[in-house]
């Protein structure tokens, strides 16, 4: 039977072509092929479009935020003015304030400009100071206070410029806008560029912006993202700390011990819809549950650090079922034959070849909580935050700021020289985000075993 | 074996945060977006010239800072609100049953409201008959209540260019609306005759309301976000003119034209002697509770008020803050810890 129908072909069926020659169907079928392959191919060139877009824009504004100008020039420190009792005592040398300091800086800056032979006409002391960011006066006078053997003697000391100098030198100010900007005059980048030509002016890694902490609006330039990164790193260890072995412990019952029964199908669906839940919901619940019923105080990388792990656990335990689900059956039932335990077949087999996807997951986890700003708005970090957090545990306590809480801090400033410290905080944030990625695949990568 | 280390971990941690009965050392602030630069910039200056550490200050906005303030005594909870519109009976009556029997309120000096366009646009006169006639929902014209249907500039007064209107004004969440609401609109109800139009027709009460009520055609447009984002939409569209505060303009003067009002240019002297007609008073509420015991709280804000801080030639003045005449009696007030009394 089956012989003869497939050599006389269906009834009503064309005769049979040639298979090389392709018939009206066969085009319609490849050009809609072709036409599939096409979609996903423009897809995927949308999306890197996208990223370009996003990236140029972010590195043409942010990358300047590494460099910054600064003023090195001789300082004289004198005894009178900032030590007044003689006895070098710290206590009396901090009544002296940055009013006192910054004076000192104006008169070295004089001083400076006559030397190498640049004439200021027309610019009054104010103005030739302002060249001088005000965090200047501020760090010279933690530097002599942390080592009060510089006073009566000339330091050479690196200061801070301007922002609008600064600008100037980056090409966001021109002598154009400068005309018309109340903050700083032409004369005044006139002025600059001669000091740089003499040496005195010069523009260099801003090892600052990683480092220092904010700054208000009055000093752009000083501001940096110290306090920042430090906050979110004591965020990202609680999470680890906290959600990993919560996470893998609360996954393991469920998958390998859970009976299968209506109550853990209950929680089953509770974990999916939780790891769905919009993030500001999770700050709420910091506010109410942490600070207002604990008593944890406020702006606290502690509870920054709480709240990411409750929205950072349904990921992780979603991944971990996933990794511990993909363990075959069989790896379980040897371990089992030959007499095990279940928690000996669990912690020395399943559980290490398990590993590689739970630690990926994690880290998938850990990087999305790293990126998170809503559920912080709420526990007080997105705040102005200057003081550095002490070394944990204590520093948990202390406040803090977290990465995005400080882009979006830096978007919210009036001086357009945050714009590039908002794009350069989104760099570093990327640079971590990449790196928490990176070390996903590499796990993946090197320790992952297929069936 | 590691499973049995991070378990370990975990419950130190736990301990941890169960002893958080921690002495709080540095004073927390939160409120007004609005007054939040002038707070940080003192709050740097106090940490570096202060053994105290430096303040935190957050934003949030006043009606939010002041909700916080009111939230109970203790140290989870904030010791300063900053507030760009004087606060409320119904956040004193919070305050009350939260167990916040005292407050000190501390007026640290005025704000200026300005409209600014893009820099390269023509110039305006503005009065706030001009603003009314431009924004309100309903105008009188020959004497006869009708819909707004200005178009342009030109359509409002003869004296200016034929320019679209599109105007950026504060969203309803920000303290800078109210004052817009009451000494731009509601001036300019008054100055052009409609408010004894809109009183007739519908009454005393609902007449003054819809003095406020603004047209829904997409010419006034409310800004939600900050002034950067009123700055970037009017770099977007250059025919649109935005609402701005004093110091935010003092900060982008290459990129925005102020206009005038009533003839006045906004500046922090025409402020101060009260010339230009749209400024508030800022301000900044303190827990008395609190004084003496988080550290640095009174010195904190004795320095704000300070000449070297709040003076007309202190920071806080070069940065847009229009200095208060009246600055000496608030020290006292201070110094004096006076708690305020019931409102008038």
């Amino acid at each position: 039977m089956t012989d003869a129908t497939s050599q006389t072909g269906l009834p009503g069926a064309q005769p049979r072509k040639s298979l090389h020659a392709a018939d009206a169907r066969t085009r319609r079928r490849n050009a809609s092929e072709a036409r599939f392959r096409f979609f996903g191919a423009a897809a995927i060139a949308i999306s890197i479009l996208a990223l370009i877009v996003l990236l140029t824009s972010v590195l043409g504004n942010g990358l300047s935020a590494f460099r910054q100008t600064f003023i090195t020039m001789p300082v004289a420190l004198d005894a009178k003015v900032l030590d007044k009792s003689g006895t070098g005592d710290i206590e009396v040398m901090k009544k002296v304030t940055t009013i006192g300091y910054a004076k000192v800086i104006e008169k070295a800056l004089t001083a400076a400009l006559a030397e190498k032979g640049i004439a200021t006409d027309g610019l009054d002391a104010k103005q030739i100071s302002g060249l001088l960011s005000q965090e200047a006066a501020a760090s010279l006078r933690n530097q002599v206070l942390a080592d009060p053997s510089m006073v009566g003697q000339t330091v050479d000391v690196k200061l801070l410029a301007n922002g609008r100098v600064d600008g100037f030198f980056k090409g966001r100010v021109t002598m154009d806008s400068a005309k018309l900007d109340s903050n700083i005059s032409p004369e005044q980048l006139e002025l600059a560029l001669k000091m740089r030509e003499a040496g005195l002016m010069s523009v260099s890694f801003n090892s600052g912006f990683l480092f220092g902490g904010d700054a208000s609006e009055l000093r752009p330039e000083a501001a940096g993202l110290g306090v920042a990164i430090l906050g979110s790193a004591y965020m990202m260890l609680i999470v680890l700390v906290l959600a990993l072995p919560i996470g893998v412990a609360a996954s393991i019952y469920l998958e390998e011990f859970a009976p299968k029964n209506k109550w853990t199908d209950l929680i089953e669906v509770n974990i999916s819809n939780l790891a769905a839940v919009p993030s500001i919901v999770f700050g709420i619940l910091g506010l109410a549950i942490f600070i207002n019923f604990m008593g944890l105080p406020q702006s606290a990388p502690i509870v920054g650090g709480l709240v990411l792990t409750l929205m950072t656990l349904p990921t992780i335990i979603i991944a971990t079922r996933a990794a511990l689900k993909a363990v075959p059956p069989s790896i379980r039932d040897a371990a089992l034959g030959i007499g095990a335990s279940k928690m000996q077949a669990i912690t020395h087999h399943v559980l290490p070849l398990a590993m590689p996807g739970i630690l990926t997951g994690t880290i998938i986890g850990l990087a999305q909580a790293l990126g998170e700003t809503a559920p912080l708005l709420l526990i007080g970090m997105v705040a102005f935050v200057r003081e550095f957090p002490g070394a944990p545990p204590e520093g948990f306590f202390d406040p803090a700021s977290a990465l995005p809480v400080q882009v979006y801090n830096f978007t919210q400033r009036a001086d357009p020289a945050f714009v590039e410290r908002a794009s350069g905080a989104i760099i570093v944030l990327l640079v971590f985000l990449l790196l928490m990625n990176a070390v996903a695949i590499l796990l993946r990568r090197r320790f992952e075993r297929r069936w | 074996m590691t499973l049995m280390k991070l378990t370990a971990s975990t419950i130190a941690i736990a301990a941890v945060s169960a002893t958080a009965a921690m002495a709080r050392d540095n004073i927390q602030i939160a409120g007004s977006s609005t007054v939040l630069p002038y707070a940080t910039i003192v709050a740097e200056a106090f940490g570096e010239n202060f053994d105290f550490p430096t303040p935190v200050v957050e934003g949030g906005g006043s009606g939010a800072g002041r909700k916080k303030l009111c939230e109970g005594v203790g140290e989870n909870t904030i010791d300063i609100a900053n507030s760009s519109s004087r606060i409320k009976q119904s956040d004193i009556d919070l305050c009350k049953t939260n167990g916040v029997e005292e407050i000190m309120e501390v007026r640290i000096g005025y704000d200026g409201i300005v409209f600014a366009s893009d820099i390269g646009g023509p110039d305006f006169a503005f009065t706030p008959a001009d603003w009314y006639n431009a924004l309100a929902a309903e105008v009188v014209k020959d004497g006869q209540l009708v819909p707004n249907t200005a178009k342009t500039w030109a359509d409002v007064n003869a004296n200016f260019p034929a320019q679209d209107i599109l105007a950026f004004i504060p969203g309803t969440k920000h303290g800078t609306r109210e004052v817009f609401d009451v000494k731009v609109l509601e001036a300019g109800c008054k100055a052009s005759g409609a408010e004894e139009a809109l009183v007739a027709a519908k009454g005393e009460e609902d007449g003054k309301k819809a003095c406020l009520a603004l047209r829904t055609d997409g010419l006034s447009v409310d800004i939600d976000g900050d002034y950067t984002e009123t700055l970037a939409r009017i770099a977007a569209n250059k025919n649109a003119i935005g609402v701005f505060g004093l110091s935010f303009y003092q900060n982008n003067t290459d990129k925005l034209k102020v206009a005038t009002m009533d003839g006045v240019v906004p500046s922090t002297e025409s402020i101060a002697s009260g010339e230009y007609p749209v400024s508030r008073p800022l301000f900044f509420y303190v827990k008395k509770a609190h004084l003496g015991v988080i550290p640095g709280l009174k010195e904190y804000i004795e320095f704000f008020v300070s000449d070297d801080m709040a003076g007309p030639e202190g920071p806080l003045a070069a940065y847009g803050l229009v200095s208060d005449p009246e600055l000496a009696k608030t020290q006292e007030a201070v110094a004096a810890e006076t708690p305020m009394g019931a409102l008038n």
